[in-house]
């Protein structure tokens, strides 16, 4: 237990590296879901196909993989950025297409009725979407999304293997100092625990506020 | 698909269907510019760069990783998958004392970042006296974590099949284990089919970790090829090409599955979102 508590200012390092990682990639993800879904659900069909392609090609690709070649490969082609800033900007793409997937069974669960109707008030499809179609989707997948969030703490961790030191790589560094692994990986454990609770708490809470009676 | 959001296109549409195709393809073929031009300038398209991968040796190499790979994903699948249909029915069981910690275990592994178990399996369990062989270190904690995920896969399937069924096997005389045994999970396993499928898709991509355990699985040997042949970015690649073949066609498969499933009527199914991973 000592050495958990000896070393609190390392852990407490790792976790706030975690949670902003965890809240910058969330973000960066949303934004890329939001437009990868207006492409999928949309008109033009050569948007349409690279939407497709993007989600396709990310849900088949281990998260590892592309923050591997990223961080080692890109650097040849002269790319570079700081190691942290494009572990955020993988993870950001990576979960974008999960995000965009979850949305995309929100839109198509929406009657097509609503679809209509905005439209026969003339609304564009930017206006059909932004003020009818994503407000409604949004609600049906709140508890989806919150499960993208939790998976996506959880696949920060994985930084920690190309050099990131966020939680899981402080708790290494911690254990091979003190070698005493059971309590400083339990408490690790505790960690990304108590964040998936509180991303449970709020999207039950959310989906509550939010849920329509119909 | 979708045609939620748009009628017919009338000839406004048309035309503004045809500026967005072209402005999009223009678009993309500035970012294809853009990387053959990075590429070209780091001198990363040099043909001896490339050349290795056209030769047997290297895609020898490789294709042995991905069968280490596909061994890792085998094992640690077969395990969870079993560990999964306990976890199911502890958690569906009559039993508190058995329902509680089945939902506890599930609930628990959830939260835990595979890469975190990993790391506990590498350097904690030795400190214990427990040792194990490399291809253990990885397929241990990966039958861990999915575990979990296949007992919700399972514990779905199984309460999607109609109430009446257990009913009426029960009317039958049979005892629960035998209703269970014979009459809903049979049902259940159909349905589930291509949920498992899936899931695999995400074990298999899991299975990277290996890059962490140094099992030689398919990334491992594709860091020991870049850090031996020095061709980095092309070996990497080279690797999530052979990962994207791979996981797509299981993925088709289990679309596949998810039609003639359907097809068949009477499933009920719920759309899942798949959880990245």
């Amino acid at each position: 237990m000592s050495a958990l508590l000896d070393h609190l200012p390392e852990f407490w390092q790792g976790l706030v590296v975690t949670l902003q990682m965890t809240v910058a990639s969330f973000a960066g993800a949303a934004v890329v879901g939001l437009v990868i879904v207006a492409m999928r659900v949309g008109p033009v069909p050569v948007l349409r196909a690279v939407a497709t392609v993007y989600v396709e090609t990310l849900q088949n690709l281990p998260l590892l993989v592309l923050l591997v070649l990223a961080v080692f490969g890109l650097p040849e082609i002269g790319l570079k950025a700081g190691l942290t800033t494009t572990a955020v900007v993988v993870i950001a793409l990576y979960e974008g297409a999960y995000i965009a997937e979850a949305l995309r069974s929100g839109v198509n669960a929406i009657s097509s009725g609503q679809g209509e109707a905005a439209r026969a008030l003339g609304l564009t499809f930017g206006q059909s979407l932004r003020h009818v179609v994503l407000p409604q989707a949004l609600r049906t997948v709140v508890q989806p999304i919150g499960n993208i969030f939790i998976a996506l703490t959880m696949n920060t961790s994985l930084a920690a293997a190309v050099g990131v030191v966020e939680l899981t790589a402080a708790a290494n560094r911690v254990n091979l100092l003190e070698a005493q692994p059971i309590p400083i990986f339990v408490g690790a454990g505790l960690a990304y625990a108590a964040i998936a609770a509180c991303a449970g708490f709020v999207t039950g809470r959310l989906e509550r506020r939010l849920a329509v009676a119909r | 698909m979708s045609n939620l959001l748009f009628d017919e296109p009338g000839p406004r549409a048309r035309r503004r269907i045809r500026l967005a195709t072209v402005a999009g393809v223009l678009v993309l073929l500035a970012l294809l510019a853009l990387a053959v031009r990075q590429f070209a300038a780091n001198g990363q398209l040099a043909a001896e760069r490339w050349q290795p991968y056209a030769t047997w040796p290297m895609w020898r190499y490789l294709l042995g990783g991905l069968w280490s790979t596909a061994l890792a994903a085998v094992v640690s699948a077969a395990l969870a998958m079993a560990a999964g249909i306990a976890l199911a029915l502890g958690r569906l069981s009559r039993r508190r004392a058995v329902r509680l910690p089945s939902a506890a275990y599930v609930e628990a592994v959830r939260t835990i970042p595979a890469l975190l178990l990993v790391y506990l399996v590498l350097f904690a369990l030795p400190r214990y006296g427990l040792d194990l062989p490399l291809f253990w270190k990885l397929v241990a904690p990966l039958a861990v974590s999915n575990a979990a995920l296949f007992a919700e896969v399972f514990r779905a399937g199984i309460m999607s099949v109609e109430r009446g069924q257990g009913e009426a096997a029960l009317a039958l005389g049979l005892t629960h284990g035998q209703s269970m045994r014979l009459v809903v999970l049979p049902q259940a396993a159909r349905r589930v089919l291509p949920s498992i499928v899936s899931q695999s898709v995400g074990l298999l991509k899991d299975t990277s970790l290996g890059f962490v355990v140094s099992y030689a699985e398919l990334l491992y040997s594709g860091k020991v090829l870049a850090n031996y042949n020095g061709l980095l970015i092309q070996t990497y690649i080279v690797v999530a090409l052979v990962y994207l073949v791979v996981n797509a066609s299981l993925s088709a498969l289990a679309r596949s599955l998810d039609r003639s499933v359907a097809g068949r009527g009477g499933a009920r199914r719920r759309k899942i979102t798949r959880v990245p991973r």
